[in-house]
């Protein structure tokens, strides 16, 4: 059976940076993703990103992928797996993964599960016709293979994936009609909501999309104001014409294989449903497991980048590589993401980490 | 509805909001000078590691940017670096009842110097012409690119952004 010291789960930005960070401190990775290259999310990405310069803000995340990939590819530690998808981790810490069709089975020293998050859905009439898009697929669609999703958009939610996909979409000359968000205010950033406003796309806060017209597609949707407890006003719908619902309704975590170790789980609404308990050093309660990105905690990539140097640091110190100046540089990561989510935006997060830290 | 509150269900700031941010008369008198319309407290940095000049200042990762009006010598620089697209460059001295506004500018096709075309507001409406007096576009720009238009100065708060058609 095959072995590595680190095996890494999943080759978007958090993967990435775990996998770095161990094989910098001289351990041997595998890292395997199911895609058919490596980035996860970032690949899509093509605004500039927010954070500090530090962690690569004001580059777009296509360019910082770019740099992560040479990185890797450049390192001789880092075995990568494209094409390979994980299955299952049993109880005695096999892997099971398919690669090219093919079955394989590895163990690992330590495992790093970087998995990251998968697109929510709204419930409304209609939702399944064809026209009805996560905002993820209409980004793949525009972004990786240049096909426009349609002519006419309508957006579902104003967090920052609904606002930066609306921008986007207007780039490739889509005509993006409305963001409808059912909460009061824009939960994006104001920043992201002004660049879009000034284009002529109005954002309608308590607003929903009720139904989806059409009969073998998109061809309009039903849209209606809401009341403090999300309830539907009667009386307030309107049609309009799009050809294309957008749904950028939000993440949760695509947390199966971190379950089937056996950690402790927890439902926390903050960090995006269920997600494993973990320790500052991002070790699951079933020893030898860390996570990092999205999979434990709906946030950002810079976020993600800097929870997978610490997971990546981390498991390789358990491994032994105990150096002083190794454990020096991971302190100093966590740090760092402390200052990162000690402003407004990160209020979310630390509550989240409030409950479960505080054992309710 | 206060003013932070209207920002925040249509992603337009007020009139109020921006003229807090201007420098004084003096300053505004003297040439262009940048105004940072960054009005939520975000984790973002590069309007400060981007100036050459240390003019901005931010008391950490998570507050909203500040600039010393003494320091900013108006080079647009942080025009192309700021990921929120939300600094501007404003020059009030052009005379003749005109200003010069210089924007960031990520769509297809660019405008040409000399081009007559629609200044827009920040809900995306028509408030009246604007000529492109300046185009910066190239690699070192990476697809952000920073134009200057000439604009009625009344449109100070308004004018925003342009439309080609
Ligand atoms: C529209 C949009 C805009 C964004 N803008 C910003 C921004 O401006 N700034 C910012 O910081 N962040 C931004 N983000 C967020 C950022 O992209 C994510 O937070 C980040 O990508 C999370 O990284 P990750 O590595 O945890 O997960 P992902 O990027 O999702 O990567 C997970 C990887 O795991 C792989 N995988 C999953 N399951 C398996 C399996 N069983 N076997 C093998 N491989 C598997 C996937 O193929 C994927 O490559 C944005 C996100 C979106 C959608
Ligand atoms: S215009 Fe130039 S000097 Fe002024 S803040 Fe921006 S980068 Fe600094
Ligand atoms: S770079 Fe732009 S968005 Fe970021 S803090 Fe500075 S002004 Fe705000």
């Amino acid at each position: 059976m095959k072995f590595s010291d680190i095996v890494v789960i999943g080759g978007g930005p958090a993967g990435m940076s775990a996998a770095l960070a161990a094989a910098d401190a001289g351990v041997r990775v595998t890292m395997m993703d199911r895609g058919q290259v490596l980035g996860g999310q970032l690949i899509k990405q093509t605004h500039r990103f927010f954070g500090s310069e530090r962690e690569r803000a004001g580059t777009r995340g296509i360019e910082i992928v770019k740099i992560l990939r040479q990185q890797i590819a450049e390192n001789k530690n880092i075995e990568v797996l494209k094409n390979t998808e994980c299955l299952g981790i049993y109880s005695d810490g096999v892997i099971s993964y398919e690669t090219d069709g093919k079955y394989g089975l590895m163990t690992g020293e330590k495992v790093i599960i970087a998995t990251g998050a998968a697109e929510k859905m709204l419930q409304f009439e209609n939702n399944d016709l064809p026209g009805v898009y996560g905002a993820g697929a209409v980004q793949t669609l525009m972004n990786v293979y240049g096909i426009q999703p349609g002519q006419k958009v309508l957006m579902i939610g104003a967090g920052n994936i609904g606002l930066i996909v609306s921008y986007q979409l207007m780039q490739a000359g889509v005509q993006v009609a409305a963001i409808v968000e059912a909460m009061p205010k824009i939960g994006g950033y104001k920043v992201h909501a002004s660049k879009v406003a000034r284009m002529g796309v109005p954002i309608l806060t308590r607003k929903t999309c009720k139904a989806a017209l059409g009969t073998d597609h998109v061809t309009g949707a039903v849209l209606a104001d809401m009341d403090e407890h999300f309830q539907i006003i009667p009386g307030t719908e309107e049609e309009i014409e799009v050809d294309t619902i957008c749904l950028a309704v939000g993440l949760a975590p695509l947390s199966e294989l971190v379950s089937q170790t056996r950690c402790k789980m927890r439902y926390i609404p903050q960090l995006g449903g269920f997600v494993p308990e973990r320790d500052e050093n991002l070790e699951l309660t079933a020893k030898g497991y860390y996570v990092a990105g999205d999979v434990s905690c709906i946030e950002e990539a810079t976020a993600a980048m800097i929870e997978g140097s610490i997971a990546g640091l981390s498991a390789a110190i358990a491994t032994g590589m105990n150096h002083p100046e190794i454990i020096g540089k991971r302190d100093e990561w966590i740090k760092q993401l402390e200052n990162l989510r000690s402003g407004k935006t990160g209020a979310k997060i630390r509550s989240g980490f409030a409950v479960m830290n505080g054992g309710k | 509805m206060e003013s932070y509150e209207i920002l925040e269900s249509t992603g337009v700031a007020t009139r109020d909001m921006f003229e807090n941010l201007l420098p004084s008369s003096e300053r505004r008198a003297k040439g262009p000078y940048i105004v940072m319309e960054c009005y939520e407290e975000i984790p973002c940095n590069p309007c400060v590691t981007s100036c050459k000049f240390g003019a901005v200042q931010m008391e950490e990762l998570n507050k909203c940017p500040h600039v010393d009006y003494e320091k900013c010598v108006g080079c647009a620089n942080c025009v192309s670096h700021c990921p929120g697209l939300a600094c501007f460059m404003i020059n009030e001295t052009v005379g003749d009842g005109k200003i010069d506004i210089t924007f960031p500018y990520e769509l297809k096709p660019v405008p040409a110097k000399g081009d007559i075309v629609n200044a827009l507001d920040r809900k995306g409406a028509v408030v009246g012409k604007a000529e492109i007096v300046r185009v910066l576009s190239g690699p070192r720009m990476d697809h952000t690119n920073v134009i200057t238009m000439r604009v009625d100065k009344e449109l100070i708060y308004d004018a925003r952004n342009i439309s080609l058609e």
